[in-house]
């Protein structure tokens, strides 16, 4: 069992009891909300008869069904409009603070929260949505919850949990030039798999990790549960600290000075426990893409779709699903693939510094003709930095249709979808079978740099290579 | 879909159904119900959609779609069943189809808790068993009777024992799957966290 871990400390306080049936009562310190897990919840509470606990301690904003095309309300989606219009009613019945679109804080919940400061180091933070783990990059402990958890959040702001095992994941050396977080966390699910974390909290750590800004930090933690665990989280340091600091939430004048003192004890402690330690190269990572229908099935640019036998047996049966869904054979090289649709945004790299790097290599090129592109800002706050920089006029006149603030294609449940058996390459963290929108579209994950670089080329292309050319 | 849906409350004690068999490893939560459903803003009709686009591909021949799979209540998967997006939507889906129970070689993390949190338990089996099962259920309709209590099954031919977390057993048992009345039972000892954590101290300057 672990021991003096960050995780530990983090776990320990908020324990509020032991339940008779052996599981933690475990206080929520931030509690995040969106339209789309919420509305049974706050159903759930009226039919009880109880009322939010601590609403102070509950944020909302509205980020799955947004249109990025035209966001003027009413919705043209009925039932999207409706979703809204039930967070909207909510909030203001429940005296909860929410960030709608316009105000300047909107934005998909796990870029919001962060940028605004909400998310700090020692909180515990949950949220109807599986890649809460995003905010462990703060060293906070965070993981997504259900509804039925969301409904026993607002009512008592506990949830009822096991305590998880602790899993370092030490990640040496640093990574080389043309490859990004991104590649780090699609390579470390790949070699461990898509369930190995299941029953774990995950400790990035290592020189490649503190050598990330807390951006790519977040990318890292955000696809923890890709890899079955939960949560995911790193150690805060000087990174960390700085980019809190003076954001619109973060603890200011002598609040500040406690805070640090505070946060600088969380870190896990030099001899703690683990109940686990893989260790892993860096250096040795190349840019990573996806070829199959789980996040676990990928590949460096330069290699070939692995044979069924190259698999462990476990692996096989999806193995043989993807290549059938995904039209790929065997050995097959997925350089050179061609793409129908490139998309730049979600929680997992729709960050000023992903359209930062994702413009660099679009500067004074243009998109393929055969390809549609589109860069959907993580928030309102990503779009008018991104603005101010010029950015947005890179990617339009490189042909990127430059959108409106949400999840967007990440999940596909707004318009932006994709048609048939599109192939799509895309920064956002799910590939499974008809993610984007289309029952039987393909897609292919890849940093925000590869997917610039496959918009140009039209097929899968090494962005070290498109650069240099 | 089974028209009269009526959820779970208090105790489960004893779950009583046929199997009916789902085959793959790593059945993520967007195809157990796909992310169009979830704009709605109550549970009721997710139950006609689950799997929707892996049974329009199958035309049919979905295990949820054929005759002999009427009225089972038990679902057979394999592993790592319910990965992908935290969505409650997804077993709220196949609990109003008709499942009652689920016993796989193992759940995704957030999947499991959601289904402890609305009451459906989730038994594991080893690998093989699992198979054997499956491969029994292709051919036969199997009855099980799963007692919580022993987490012991019986049918006709045979008793085989389930593994299940002591902490959920525990839950069902005695009804506290459904947290909330538990968790507010220590109303005080939450006050007391809210007032003494350090952070909620420095952050005074919240809303």
């Amino acid at each position: 069992m672990s021991q003096d871990t960050l995780f530990d400390k983090v776990w320990d306080l908020h324990k509020v009891s032991n339940l008779p049936g052996g599981s933690d009562q475990i206080f929520i310190g931030l509690h995040l909300i969106h339209e789309v897990t919420s509305p049974q919840a706050f159903g759930a509470l009226k039919d009880k008869n109880l009322k939010v606990k601590f609403p102070s301690r509950t944020v909302a904003t509205v980020d799955h069904i947004v249109p990025t095309d035209n966001q003027s309300r009413p919705f043209k989606d009925n039932l999207a409009e409706q979703m809204i219009e039930t967070l909207e009613k909510n909030c203001l019945k429940h005296k909860i603070k929410f960030f709608n679109i316009g105000s300047g804080n909107q934005g998909i919940v796990h870029v919001v929260a962060p940028e605004l400061g909400l998310t700090q180091p020692g909180m515990t933070i949950a949220c109807g949505d599986s890649h809460t783990s995003t905010h462990g990059a703060f060293g906070a402990i965070a993981f997504g919850i259900g509804t039925s958890q969301v409904r026993d959040v607002l009512a008592t702001q506990t949830i009822a949990m096991n305590k998880l095992k602790v899993r370092q994941i030490w990640c040496e050396n640093k990574l080389s030039s043309g490859v990004y977080a991104k590649d780090l966390v699609l390579h470390i699910i790949n070699k461990l798999g898509v369930k190995a974390g299941v029953g774990f909290a995950y400790e990035f750590a290592g020189p490649a990790i503190d050598e990330l800004s807390m951006e790519e930090r977040m990318t890292i933690c955000n696809m923890s549960i890709e890899g079955g665990a939960r949560c995911g989280y790193i150690n805060p340091d000087e990174k960390t600290f700085s980019y809190i600091k003076n954001k619109l939430y973060a603890p200011n004048n002598e609040k500040w000075d406690k805070a640090l003192l505070w946060w600088k004890s969380l870190k896990s402690d030099e001899n703690s426990i683990y109940d686990d330690v893989i260790k892993l190269d860096a250096s040795k990572v190349e840019p990573t893409v996806t070829w199959g229908i789980t996040p676990g099935q990928s590949l460096g640019i330069n290699q070939k779709i692995p044979q069924l036998n190259d698999l462990s047996p476990n692996d096989q049966f999806i193995a043989q699903e993807a290549y059938e869904y995904m039209g790929f054979k065997p050995g097959q090289s997925i350089k050179d693939t061609p793409v129908d649709v490139c998309f730049i945004g979600s929680c997992t790299n729709g960050r000023i510094s992903d359209l930062r790097v994702a413009a660099k290599v679009l500067k004074d090129q243009k998109v393929s003709e055969k390809v549609k592109a589109f860069v959907v800002p993580g928030s309102e706050k990503v779009a008018i930095e991104a603005k101010k920089e010029g950015l947005d006029k890179i990617f339009k006149n490189s042909g990127f249709q430059w959108r409106e603030p949400g999840c967007s294609m990440c999940l596909a449940m707004n318009s932006d979808k994709l048609i048939g058996n599109q192939v799509s390459a895309s920064s956002s963290n799910r590939n499974f079978k008809g993610r984007q929108g289309s029952p039987s579209g393909r897609t292919l994950l890849m940093s925000p740099a590869m997917v610039a670089a496959a918009a140009i080329t039209g097929k899968v292309s090494d962005v070290r290579e498109v650069i240099n050319k | 879909m089974k028209s009269e849906f009526t959820p779970p409350f208090g105790k489960i004690t004893k779950i009583v159904g046929k199997c009916i068999s789902l085959i793959g490893n790593d059945i993520d939560t967007d195809r157990i119900i796909p992310a169009r459903f979830l704009k709605c803003i109550n549970f009721d009709s997710l139950g006609e959609s689950v799997f929707e686009d892996d049974r329009e591909t199958l035309k049919g021949k979905h295990p949820f779609d054929l005759k002999e799979n009427k009225n089972a209540s038990i679902l057979i998967v394999n592993s790592n069943f319910g990965c992908g997006s935290s969505r409650e939507h997804a077993p709220q889906a196949l609990m109003r189809w008709g499942i009652k129970a689920i016993i796989g070689e193992s759940f995704a993390e957030i999947f499991y808790s959601n289904c402890i949190a609305i009451g459906i338990p989730c038994f594991t089996l080893p690998k093989e068993s699992i198979k054997d099962i499956q491969k029994y259920t292709e051919s036969e309709s199997l009855f099980l009777e799963i007692e919580l209590r022993n987490s012991l099954a019986k049918s006709k031919d045979l008793n085989f024992s389930l593994q299940i977390k002591e902490s959920s057993r525990k839950m069902f048992l005695s009804g506290e799957w459904d947290a909330t009345a538990t968790l507010l039972d220590n109303e005080n000892l939450i006050e007391n966290k809210f007032n003494n954590l350090p952070y909620l101290n420095f952050n005074t300057n919240l809303f």
